[in-house]
């Protein structure tokens, strides 16, 4: 049995979710793939299972973090050794998984995949959200004293243990990411990053709209700034 | 107070004990909220039905206006009550959620063991 799950986390993504398989069926070898239907209202669980993945359908739709906690969950209890989060709509290249993996194997417990990292700018967004996630970054570093160029990537691979914290403690509300971040290096994780481009996206429409990112931040501000809690929250999970 | 007031004041609360009893008999509110409402409604009949109390209550606080102690006890008291609705309905919804999760893998691990062994089920069914 492959000691590699892809999860994907997908919400009404049946045209991106084929070519989205297809290129992981290529460039990953020895791996399983779990899409996890967060109730799309379209053919995305059968497109993802005549794309070979298995499909664990949600009842209704509970956002990115909760079908990522699924994704924990069915992967600590089928016991795999490491896991990836992977995106429906094909912005991620599966050839960089293997360069998360390699962080994984010098020791790291969550490694993610930046789009900052690089020099260059591979990867555009508008000036506010860059203003938003410059602060974000700030926030963080003051908050964890650690200090990543990409907070808020989808794009991550776990170790066993970061799985099995996750399986149970996996932030649920939007922007889980930053969240769970903060949470993996509160309690004690080894966290890294290195450098990944970015693809356009396969199909589909970008999942965030402006009264929606404010609302986030502004929710996310609350819950950084209530750290000290979430400190200790994060030791007591790990114990 | 004036009597008339007085009686409007009065039915209000002896009202709302009733349906609060109606309720609970019928079993359609749990055991430890009725015991909060019931308190709640005991102690509204009991200011309605001396005006007096509220007064003695007023100047052991040191409140000059007695329907200003009135305010602030239900104010604070139902201030309370929303708090504590906020985390149970967030606790509720955090258990909905494990639910659909378990839900989710509970039904993949089916189609798995169905995929797996359509045959052998087919043998174990009994001849009709």
């Amino acid at each position: 049995m492959p000691r590699t799950l892809v999860i994907i986390p997908a919400l009404n993504e049946e045209d991106a979710l084929p070519v989205v398989l297809r290129d992981l069926a290529r460039s990953v070898p020895d791996h399983d793939v779990l899409v996890v239907d967060d109730g799309s209202v379209d053919g995305t669980a059968d497109a993802a299972r005549s794309g070979g993945a298995r499909v664990a359908q949600l009842p209704f739709h509970l956002g990115i973090g909760g079908g990522l906690r699924t994704g924990f969950r069915y992967a600590v209890d089928q016991g795999y050794e490491r896991a990836v989060q992977f995106d429906a709509d094909g912005q991620h290249d599966p050839a960089e998984i293997a360069s998360l993996f390699a962080l994984l194997d010098s020791g790291s417990d969550l490694a993610i995949g930046s789009r900052f990292a690089a020099s260059e700018r591979s990867y555009r967004i508008g000036h506010v959200r860059s203003a938003a996630m410059r602060f974000l970054r700030l926030a963080f570093q003051v908050l964890s004293g650690q200090s990543f160029t990409d907070t808020s990537s989808g794009f991550r691979a776990f170790s066993r243990p970061m799985l099995e914290f996750f399986s149970h403690n996996y932030p649920v509300e939007y922007m889980d990411s930053v969240e769970a971040l903060l949470l993996a290096c509160y309690a004690g994780f080894t966290v890294t990053e290195t450098k990944v481009t970015m693809r356009e996206r396969q199909a589909g429409a970008p999942s965030t709209r402006s009264v929606r990112l404010i609302y986030s931040y502004l929710r996310l501000l609350i819950v950084m700034t209530s750290s000290a809690s979430l400190r200790s929250r994060a030791r007591r999970m790990a114990v | 107070m004036s009597t008339r007031a007085h009686v409007l004041v009065l039915a209000i609360t002896v009202f709302n004990l009733i349906v609060i009893l109606r309720l609970v008999r019928r079993r359609e509110l749990r055991a430890k909220y009725s015991i909060l409402w019931v308190s709640i409604g005991a102690l509204l009949v009991a200011m309605a039905a001396s005006p007096r109390l509220l007064d003695r209550i007023s100047l052991t606080l040191g409140i000059i206006y007695p329907p200003a102690t009135f305010f602030l006890g239900a104010i604070t008291l139902l201030f309370l009550i929303s708090i504590h609705f906020s985390w149970e309905l967030s606790r509720l919804e955090e258990r909905t959620r494990t639910l659909a999760e378990e839900v989710a893998l509970l039904r993949l691990k089916l189609e798995e063991a169905q995929r797996h062994q359509p045959a052998e089920e087919k043998s174990n069914e009994p001849a009709p």
